[in-house]
């Protein structure tokens, strides 16, 4: 039941042998090494696994990764440019010091960069909209709001 | 400390430090000792320092001129790193960015026992502040032999001392000639004073927020190592539960890709080269497994009364002056009884730890709050001596309290053990976290008081019936969870530590006739401890009476409060929320509510006030604004400060409104986040935080404050918008409870 599986990750195409049924998550963390996206439930319910869809913010806890191929992915660390320059939702969230553990921080960075993708300029009820899928638990809701609204001023 | 040689930076650092025997002159004259009064007078050495005095064992001068600061604490989300690196650096003259912060790893850092308690300014930043002055005052003086002159004749700046009008220089490194530090702390110490702060009090950004969002590898969730493989554990449905057969043929048939299984009594695990391989054979393993039934959980009881019922351990916390006149019936008294349910610390990622047992040293990489402690438990539980298990401390989901963490390691250590050489990486799934962490107790109280004629508290009377708060390892292998499956099972030992249940039980009021009993139960389901511990449920229950008292007494709820306190500090962060909610108004069905709590009675002081809103026709509960006034003494961090408190009112306010740990008679129900759901960003409110900075006082600590708070002020609040008491938690919608 191994075989290979062509993915277009943060730019790249890559080739894993894996059970084509694995969560693209797992595949992400294990096989190509990345760590932006987290466990968090497996259950799509928290968001800390999530990356880019084609622009859109997904969980990728439960999504076979065989459903992938010719899709475009984008993690976390695919966010930031090439030359280190931060994206800027990554800047925004550092200059308001969002996070407190940082394990949810991948999910709401994804989440943001797709809600402002959609939502150039949302208003506070909007982001607060656009983030529902996403859970902490230190209680940083409100700096990452600021975050965003920083993020789309910055745009 | 017995000298071992699984750690090669510290063998290195012994040896470095085995060089040269420097002399340690502890002569005063000739420095600048009376340049500036300090302000901070230490009788003893802070904290750890007092324990473990020898200066290496707390700073590093490393060759390229920075200084590495060893902490045996974690950081949990707290920004410790950051705060550490700002006191070292004050003290050592550095740049920030010259310090560097070697978090908790045993036989490698100092041992501080637990991360916890809000203890880290006040212990941890406390040792490295006097073991940074210190180390300043010894390398001027070597620097000062060096040159034969006088240390008040030197200047020291990022990491270089100089004589002051000659171009001689020295870096620490060329002082100290490859050694290292010698000797021990002592005092007299001199401090920096605080008007010559550049670091400390200030909103210093953390560092790691930028690893985070470049996603570098910060978690012991990320960690990698050349052949890992993953693991899985097998929990039995419920608390007592046995593995009674598990077939292992019809297993291996469904699960090819299975490396090993490992059997121990009831603990079970299995492992795989692939992380999902070894998910799907935790699935299969659930399958395959018969367990025997166990002893009921009180499924369908009103918990509230259901825990008044057990044989409780009484004590008696305080007794002053008499309350009978509380027994007498003229109207004068209130009354009242206040729940919270068994509640979950909930981490966003399931615990998970990393283990290697090789040459006969097992090591663990875990995200413990307590690595020392969880050493001793673990080597016990192994029958390894405890200088064979090398625990270090990496960062891993936000935890409050003792979550899975040290379960999750044990874990991942048993598997190690039975596959030496290979490391295995352990990470819980979020259905062993919901079901299997310890919660936070359920609490009952039963609070009165009354008021003389002038309408001030004359007699006050409370209990309080709580499980233990803290079930940490403790060199317990008891308090391990897999060690109560093993085939020798270690018992849980019984009622942790229970002060935990009665803190914050004495109101901080000036009350003449007093009367607080804590009554200790050992209830169905595992605790330990969570953020505040019983400090929450009892200023829950005190401030909420002290609303009630203050409508009975018919005065302004703020005013009532500050007319039963004197120290002036608690009645500074009343004074400052009252003016934070002064030009708040009030829609329909709207209100506002208050409430005080110095936590702990001796730690920082905490006003919060909420606004809700409250559904005529639903009873729903919508949270509109949350106010913390906070004296947390002296602010090493402010931006620190402001966010643990920001964090403690959201949290708080989830927990309040929404958080209840549920169960059937065979199983904890609640796990996942659609049975035990916490606050989403549509319900969470604006916060406003305001400090009030004493730098010339000792830091109190931040992080718990304003939890306790929080659930008074909103049912306080709730009850202005809607005429309804609530004193159940959690709230859930008003009609639910009215």
């Amino acid at each position: 039941m191994i075989k290979d599986v062509t993915l277009q990750v943060n730019g790249q195409t890559r080739t894993v042998r894996v059970d084509p049924a694995t969560p693209l998550l797992y595949v992400l963390r294990n096989q190509l090494e990345l760590n932006g996206p987290k466990y968090g439930c497996g259950i799509e319910v928290c968001g800390s696994c999530m990356v880019l869809m084609d622009g859109q913010a997904m969980p990728s806890c439960r999504i076979p990764v065989e459903e992938m191929t010719g899709r475009e992915i984008v993690t976390l660390e695919g966010l930031t440019h090439s030359n280190g320059t931060l994206h800027p939702v990554q800047s925004a969230f550092v200059e308001e010091q969002a996070a407190q553990c940082g394990y949810c921080l991948n999910g709401m960075v994804i989440a943001a960069v797709a809600l402002l993708k959609n939502n150039k300029k949302p208003d506070e009820a909007a982001i607060r909209e656009g983030m529902d899928r996403n859970l902490c638990r230190c209680g940083t809701h409100t700096r990452m709001i600021k975050a965003i609204q920083r993020a789309a001023d910055a745009s | 400390m017995k000298e071992t040689s699984y750690n090669p930076q510290l063998s290195r650092r012994k040896f470095i430090s085995n060089l040269g025997c420097l002399t340690i002159s502890f002569s005063l004259i000739g420095t600048d000792w009376a340049e500036a009064k300090p302000k901070i007078v230490e009788e003893n050495l802070p904290g750890a320092l007092r324990r473990q005095p020898r200066l290496d064992a707390w700073l590093e001068v490393l060759g390229d001129g920075r200084v590495r600061v060893l902490i045996g604490k974690m950081e949990l989300g707290q920004g410790v790193r950051t705060a550490i690196a700002q006191v070292a650096a004050e003290e050592l003259d550095l740049a920030l960015n010259q310090i560097e912060v070697h978090l908790a790893e045993t036989e490698r850092t100092p041992n501080e026992g637990y991360t916890a308690g809000s203890g880290s300014m006040e212990n941890t930043a406390m040792s490295v502040r006097y073991a940074a002055a210190f180390a300043r005052q010894k390398l001027l003086e070597m620097a000062a032999r060096r040159w034969q002159t006088e240390s008040d004749q030197l200047t020291m700046a990022n990491g270089v001392v100089s004589r002051k009008g000659k171009k001689q220089t020295l870096r620490f490194a060329q002082l100290l000639n490859g050694a290292q530090l010698e000797g021990e702390v002592k005092l007299p110490v001199k401090l920096k004073s605080p008007e010559t702060y550049r670091y400390v009090g200030k909103a210093i950004p953390r560092t790691d927020i930028e690893q985070m969002v470049r996603a570098q590898a910060l978690y012991v969730q990320d960690l990698r190592m050349p052949g890992m493989v993953h693991a899985r554990v097998v929990r039995p449905p419920v608390y007592g539960s046995k593995l009674l057969s598990f077939d292992e043929q019809a297993f291996a048939s469904k699960a090819p890709d299975l490396l090993k299984t490992v059997i121990d009594g009831t603990f079970l695990a299995v492992v795989a080269a692939d992380e999902y391989q070894a998910v799907l054979a935790r699935q299969s393993a659930l399958e395959h497994a018969r367990w025997s039934s166990a002893t009921p959980l009180p499924e369908g009881q009103d918990l509230a009364q259901y825990i008044r019922g057990f044989p409780a351990k009484s004590q008696k916390v305080k007794e002053q002056g008499t309350t009978e006149a509380l027994d007498q019936k003229d109207g004068k008294t209130v009354k009242a009884s206040y729940f919270k349910p068994y509640q979950m610390h909930g981490s966003i990622g399931p615990s998970c730890g990393v283990a290697l047992y090789k040459e006969g040293t097992l090591h663990v990489w875990s995200h413990s709050q307590g690595i020392y402690p969880f050493r001793d438990a673990l080597a016990k539980m192994l029958g390894l001596e405890a200088e064979k298990v090398h625990v270090i401390g990496v960062p891993g989901s936000g935890c409050y309290g003792h979550n899975g963490a040290d379960d999750a390691a044990t874990d991942a250590a048993l598997v190690a053990m039975a596959m030496p050489g290979t490391p295995i990486r352990l990470q819980w799934m979020r259905e062993d976290e919901h079901a299997w962490e310890p919660y936070g107790s359920a609490m009952g109280m039963e609070a009165e008081a009354r008021l003389d004629d002038t309408g001030k508290i004359s007699h006050w009377r409370y209990s309080v019936w709580s499980d233990g708060h803290s079930n940490r390892p403790g060199g317990n292998p008891g308090n391990l969870l897999a060690a109560w499956h093993l085939d020798k099972p270690f018992p849980q030992p019984s009622m942790g530590y229970f002060g935990g249940g009665y803190r914050n039980s004495e109101p901080y009021y000036d009350i003449p006739n007093l009367k607080i009993d804590a009554h200790a139960f050992e209830g169905p389901l595992r605790v330990s401890s969570l953020r505040s511990l019983g400090a929450y449920a009892n200023i829950f229950a005190i401030e909420s009476l002290m609303d009630e008292l203050a409508e009975k007494a018919r005065q302004d709820p703020l005013d009532f409060r500050l007319a039963h306190s004197t120290d002036e500090r608690a009645i500074a962060v009343m004074k400052k929320l009252g003016k934070m909610i002064e030009n708040e108004k009030n829609g329909p069905n709207e209100g506002i509510g208050l409430a005080f709590s110095r936590y702990k009675n001796v730690a920082s002081y905490c006003a919060v006030a909420a606004k809700v809103a409250v559904d005529k026709n639903s009873g729903e509960v919508k949270v509109l604004g949350l106010w913390a006034a906070l004296d947390a003494g002296q602010v090493i961090n402010l931006d620190g400060v402001i966010n643990q408190t920001e964090g403690c009112l959201i949290q708080a306010t989830s927990w309040t409104l929404k958080e209840e740990v549920g169960f059937g008679q065979q199983q904890i129900s609640t796990r996942d986040w659609t049975s035990y759901p916490i606050m989403r960003y549509t319900e969470v409110p604006k916060v406003q935080v305001v400090v009030i900075d004493h730098p010339e006082l000792e830091p109190l600590g931040a992080g718990e404050a304003a939890q306790a708070p929080t659930a008074a002020a909103l049912v306080n609040a709730i009850y202005r918008a809607s005429g309804k008491r609530i004193r159940n938690l959690p709230v859930k919608s008003v009609d639910e409870v009215g």
